[in-house]
């Protein structure tokens, strides 16, 4: 699927959250908004998972846009920064929860799948308020990515995590790119999004103020780019 | 099973699960409703005798006062983890998560009535028994009126910083033809000398504000929960 953001602006009252953002992404790629806090990067995230509707401009998700709806959102997985789970159930009850609310079929092969991945077989049924930062994060992604979406939001994924939780996360994402995703995130974590994306959008102060394809050296371009 | 009551269900399913695990909006609410309707006895019953026509407002008091505490608790869940918008971004009709959250509280408000109203009748001389099935029906069309506004308005304001003063002084300005339809059907019934078909008024008008504010949330909790 290809996803084509064209001058999406968003306003709060006067104040401009977002506007005059303008870029495409296309199938297998990892595109990263960058930018200091306060710079829209979550507004747009939320824009492009249908949550909030932008005040101007469109968003093309292949050939549909967000009026489609419901079968819009069966293409896009989020994970948000607060990551979207019950603390009060298990791993296996969340992960289940959610594969019925997706209308998903032989939800117990999905949800023993997704366990495995997250690598939490043996702690299915344990309360995720019982979890680390890093478990819980695994089980957030593998609940974004459970009805298979095309479209892959995601809200400071490296944030908390130790690096072997920052490594498996980061091979999860290949692996959703090998296989044609667009993947959207929104970091301040350069170190390891370097080498990671396929493209980066900078923002600051609502305004889209660079992009670039290049790899290597992601923390200079982003200074480069944030002190026009 | 069709994909919007599918939904709905397992709103509801989740939301119960959570609440037998925690017990924390049942044991609240409820504790909070015997405590309204203890201290009015208190205050009001004389030698075993209470004034007439008191005890259907000290009921419906203490079912409104507790339901917008469940409510409130019941979205402060759904905000702890930014879990509504989870449910939001599901492929499904957004109306069958009102629907499933509606549910979860209709019975949870439910089980409280099912506590209260003995107490009632016990320290307000009460005559519960006497029209049960009316009484039900007032009961469950006053509290599916009182829920469907206060869901929504909870949902609404989940992420709204005075979320807590706002709920109430939102919800009991639109719901007073409902308290007001609750109030003097049970009055109806519980009064020395009963008086059924104004019992059956009340239900009926109840039953047509139910149509009305289920309809209206139903329309606008999509567009209000999309900001």
């Amino acid at each position: 699927m290809r996803l084509r953001v064209d001058d999406v602006a968003r306003y709060y009252g006067r104040r401009k959250a977002l506007a005059q953002i303008s870029f495409t992404c296309e199938p297998g790629e990892i595109v990263g908004l960058l930018g200091p806090n306060g710079a829209g990067k979550s507004t747009l995230l939320n824009i492009l998972a249908t949550l909030l509707t932008p005040s101007k401009g469109t968003i093309q998700y292949g050939d549909q846009t967000a009026i489609d709806g419901a079968a819009i959102r069966a293409c896009i997985g989020m994970l948000g920064h607060d990551l979207f789970l019950y603390p009060e159930l298990t791993a296996r009850e969340n992960l289940t929860f959610f594969a019925h609310l997706y209308g998903l079929h032989d939800v117990a092969r999905l949800v023993e799948t997704a366990l495995s991945r997250a690598g939490l077989a043996e702690r299915g049924d344990d309360l995720v308020s019982g979890f680390s930062r890093g478990m819980r994060q695994r089980v957030a992604l593998e609940r974004a990515l459970l009805h298979d979406p095309r479209l892959i939001l995601l809200d400071e994924p490296f944030t908390g995590l130790d690096q072997a939780s920052t490594v498996a996360l980061v091979e999860r994402l290949r692996d959703r790119q090998r296989a044609g995703c667009v993947i959207v995130l929104a970091t301040h974590d350069l170190d390891v999004a370097d080498g990671v994306l396929s493209r980066a959008v900078y923002l600051k102060n609502g305004r889209m103020v660079g992009m670039d394809s290049e790899t290597g050296d992601l923390a200079n371009r982003y200074r480069r780019a944030i002190q026009q | 099973m069709s994909g919007f009551f599918r939904v709905a269900w397992h709103v509801m399913r989740k939301d119960m699960t959570v609440e037998v695990r925690s017990r924390e909006v049942l044991f609240t609410t409820l504790f909070f409703a015997l405590s309204v309707v203890l201290v009015f006895s208190f205050a009001i019953v004389r030698e075993g005798r209470a004034p007439d026509d008191v005890s259907a407002g000290i009921l419906w008091v203490a079912i409104s006062f507790a339901g917008t505490l469940a409510m409130g608790r019941t979205f402060e869940r759904e905000r702890y983890n930014d879990t509504l918008r989870a449910l939001i971004l599901a492929p499904a009709d957004r109306p069958a998560v009102y629907v499933g959250k509606l549910l979860g509280l209709l019975l949870l408000l439910g089980l409280v009535e099912v506590v209260l109203l003995p107490l009632i009748g016990l320290l307000f001389t009460a005559p519960i028994f006497a029209f049960p099935l009316k009484l039900m029906a007032l009961l469950a069309a006053g509290t599916l009126g009182f829920c469907a506004v206060g869901t929504l308005f909870a949902a609404m304001l989940v992420r709204v910083r005075s979320r807590d003063t706002l709920l109430p002084i939102l919800l009991y300005p639109i719901t007073i033809p409902v308290m007001i339809g609750g109030v003097r059907g049970t009055a109806a019934l519980f009064q020395s000398t009963p008086d059924e078909p104004m019992a059956t008024f009340w239900i009926g008008l109840l039953v047509f504000w139910d149509v009305v504010f289920l309809t209206l949330a139903l329309w606008t909790f999509e567009p209000l929960m999309t900001e």
